[in-house]
């Protein structure tokens, strides 16, 4: 809804100043429990400066092996999901267009196979193409980067694709009726329909989601340190504190790291998605709040 | 990682080079062994497959302090890993040609069966059930369970007390031989808490989530030795858990090497334990057991 | 496939608690993730503050930072607790952040005609929302909702690492690791465990996208 759903009357004199109020009290509220937990935190110890020291002060004698265990933990992190976002998308796509272009029989293996990796946990995922590859005789250990890496990047890949098979599929039916239509009626044949019309658009809709499910990747790359196939961010965090042993501030350094890129990452989604709509403000009310609603909802579909 | 195998590549060139029966030094002064006759192997055996290559890939944990733990700077230490140094060692194959690669408990077997690793030396206890994918080198080493609680704690004396206090949880890591063996003393099954990694569960047990943690004792000694008093071992240790090296099914030619290895170099093998594991307060000098028959 | 059919009890009880895990977890995702959403569309504005900051803070954030804190977080600040409610609420928190934004989303597309018709009839705003808004934003809000809570059931093998053992995920670590069973089969049985959940739950879910389908 880009003009904004307006659920309530605009707040007059009198409800703006009872607003002010609440704020003020509700800040001061949030200030007091944080100052609490701060307290308690230092209390425990917490705030303890070889706790610390490795973490935040650069004249630390652990500061540089830290800050590089965790910059190499960072880069695996994206170059895995970097990786896996970009296979999810070309798997994704001849899923998503063989689903919406085979009959209704014949498109049932391809139904058959999204249902089952949407199912799967991406841990089982990682865990078997870990296993089973190799057991088929596929050997990635001379592959860039090293086997641990494919390991991760074909587990997501499985899981992401049919899921972005499925954000696609919802573009393209989002599509109004006419689109297809007109492509009809100037012989154009269903494949060229679906690659020189229905596609383009459908991505354009879909690409700020597209975004998004980068976050959700991101994130599940960190799953493949449960079964140690791969040293990524969550990883170095762990070496980090067994080592020295201060796991809350070492999480909260890592746990930052990646709110700040994911929220990066968001925010361009949403910088993509006001730039689209801008330039293709569609006459039809119902697509545009059918593609809003696609959007909004497609990064959580995880 | 990419440095490493081409370091390992080009000493395996220059041993092919140099011909077959030249011993290698090692460039690491921290080698246990500083010089082997390398060509006594048998021909086709794995000992020599892996002194003709010059390097060796070796599983152990990166997250188990004392025995395999990764450093700051990334390589691993510990007990299991100096034990793996001077098996390594034996073939002329120096620390800096060692490949580690992560193996957490769930996939040691795996690891062994494809490939992955030579051997595996990561506190692995030798049981029936794990021969008959994979075999035995050692035991190494005997550790046992044991309990541990905070040192102010007097009503936990051993594990028969644990199902008289059934609001006293019990912490050990999920998927263990541990947190199996500690079952049949227990009231119910939720009494046992389970973690990932065993620092989780000295975490909880410090700020009082849990009462008790449980595992083989030279793994809580560590904890004991951490907390400045704070944790104490209580009760007899209440079962034998012989670690032993994995290797691939059936190989007794390595096995019976590692074995021997073990025995010529047990000077080499007490400074190992007394350096890591076996530095903590209160840990017993540690005497490598008689060896298991090779099958 | 020995390693199923002779530990097949262990199955059944790791199935169990997964299952009871996620229907706590469902119903409290639900109910947090609808009173976010309302702080997130609400007229004032530090409760709109609020609801944002909760939900970049929860979704950026792995559910593994999360569950530690929750686990080790809060008793360092004199929070006690089992670890069972430990991981049940840091599961909640995190998926009501998703429920939130799906709902936020349904809540867009009710069109604006319904929201002031409401108004005109003098709903005030929290009438509007309960009586009108939302019962058209669910329906809509259907199929991601579904998604969202498949993917709970997923998460929520994240939990046997974090004090809550027994589950699915619990049972395959300690067959595979103490037990030395193969991997594999392990693996096919937890699988086919968690499809047996989420396929007829996704099954459900189209019939339920068919049947409340709403015409605009």
């Amino acid at each position: 809804m880009s003009g904004g759903l307006v659920l309530y009357d605009l707040p007059g004199p009198r409800a703006r100043r009872r607003q002010t109020m609440l704020a003020i009290v509700a800040g001061i509220a949030v200030l007091g429990v944080i100052a609490l937990v701060l307290y308690r935190l230092n209390q425990q110890g917490q705030f303890a400066a070889q706790l610390w020291d490795p973490l935040v002060n650069p004249s630390d004698k652990d500061f540089s092996a830290v800050w590089s265990l965790i910059g190499n933990g960072l880069a695996n992190t994206m170059k895995a999901a970097a990786l896996a976002i970009t296979f999810s998308l070309s798997v994704g796509t001849v899923i998503g267009v063989a689903r919406l272009m085979l009959g209704k029989w014949s498109r049932m293996p391809v139904v058959g196979f999204i249902e089952l990796f949407r199912g799967l946990p991406v841990v089982i995922s990682i865990f078997f193409a870990s296993r089973v590859l190799p057991d088929m005789g596929v050997n990635l250990s001379n592959w860039p980067g090293g086997e641990g890496l494919w390991f991760v990047v074909i587990g997501l890949t499985a899981y992401n694709s049919v899921i972005l098979a499925e954000i696609l599929r919802s573009g393209v039916n989002a599509l109004p009726k006419g689109q297809r239509e007109a492509a009809s009626a100037i012989g154009l044949s269903g494949m060229q329909t679906m690659g020189l019309i229905l596609l383009p658009q459908a991505v354009r809709i879909m690409l700020p989601a597209l975004i998004s499910q980068l976050v959700v990747i991101l994130k599940d790359t960190s799953l493949a340190a449960v079964l140690g196939v791969y040293p990524e961010l969550l990883n170095s965090a762990k070496y980090i504190y067994l080592n020295l042993n201060n796991p809350i501030q070492s999480l909260i350094v890592v746990g930052t790291i990646f709110v700040v890129i994911n929220w990066t990452l968001s925010q361009l989604a949403g910088w993509v998605e006001q730039r689209l709509s801008r330039s293709t403000r569609s006459p039809g009310e119902e697509t545009d709040d059918e593609a809003h609603y696609i959007i909004d909802t497609a990064e959580m579909r995880q | 990682m990419r440095t490493k195998a081409l370091i390992a590549l080009l000493a395996a060139g220059a041993l092919a080079l140099a011909g077959c029966g030249s011993d290698s030094t090692g460039g690491s002064t921290s080698d246990p062994v500083k010089s082997v006759d390398t060509s006594t192997f048998e021909a086709g055996s794995t000992m020599a497959k892996l002194a003709a290559a010059g390097t060796i890939k070796i599983g152990t944990k990166f997250d188990q302090p004392g025995f395999g733990l990764k450093g700051l700077s990334g390589a691993p230490e510990g007990f299991d890993v100096d034990v793996a140094k001077i098996i390594a060692g034996a073939m002329g194959i120096s620390a800096d040609n060692i490949e580690w690669v992560e193996t957490p408990s769930k996939v040691r077997e795996e690891v062994i069966e494809q490939g992955k690793a030579d051997m595996v030396v990561a506190t692995y206890t030798i049981n029936d059930k794990r021969k008959e994918r994979i075999s035995f080198a050692g035991p190494y080493y005997v550790a046992g369970q044991q309990l541990m609680v905070a040192a102010d704690d007097n009503t936990i004396t051993g594990p028969e007390s644990l199902k008289d206090n059934p609001d006293v949880k019990v912490c050990s890591v999920v998927g263990s031989t541990p947190a199996e063996n500690i079952k049949q003393y227990l009231a119910n099954d939720s009494q046992l808490v389970t973690f990932d990694i065993y620092d989780k569960c000295a975490s909880a047990l410090r700020n009082k989530q849990v009462g008790v943690v449980t595992t083989d004792n030279v793994i809580l000694l560590g904890f004991v030795a951490e907390s400045d008093g704070g944790f104490k071992l209580v009760g007899d240790q209440f079962t034998d858990e012989p670690y032993g090296i994995g290797i691939e099914k059936g190989d007794t030619a390595f096995c019976e090497f590692i074995n021997t290895t073990l025995k010529d170099n047990e000077e080499a093998y007490n400074q190992a334990w007394a350096s890591t594991a076996g530095a903590v307060e209160g840990a017993a000098a540690a005497t490598l057991p008689p060896a298991d028959a090779c099958a | 496939m020995d390693a199923v059919t002779e530990n097949f009890d262990l199955f059944l009880s790791g199935y169990w608690t997964s299952l009871k895990i996620c229907l706590i977890a469902l119903i409290g995702s639900l109910v947090i993730g609808t009173i976010i959403a309302a702080f997130r569309v609400s007229p004032v504005a530090p409760l709109r503050w609020a609801g944002t900051t909760y939900v970049t803070m929860v979704r950026n954030a792995p559910l593994t930072v999360l569950l530690f804190f929750f686990a080790f977080g809060l008793p360092e600040i004199g929070i006690r607790g089992s670890y069972w409610l430990f991981g049940i609420s840091a599961l909640i928190i995190y998926t009501s952040a998703f429920v939130c934004e799906a709902l936020r989303a349904g809540i867009n597309s009710v069109s604006s005609g319904q929201a002031e018709a409401a108004r005109a009839i003098g709903l005030p705003f929290v009438a509007t929302l309960r009586e009108v808004i939302l019962p058209q934003a669910f329906r809509t809000s259907v199929p991601p909702l579904g998604s969202v809570l498949i993917a709970m059931f997923k998460n929520s093998a994240v939990l046997g690492a974090f004090g809550v053992g027994g589950d699915l995920f619990s049972v395959s670590e300690t067959l595979t690791s103490a037990r030395g069973y193969a991997a594999t089969p392990v693996l096919v049985g937890v699988a086919v465990g968690y499809l047996l959940i989420t396929l007829p739950a996704g099954a459900f879910l189209a019939f339920l996208e068919r049947k409340t389908a709403i015409l605009r």
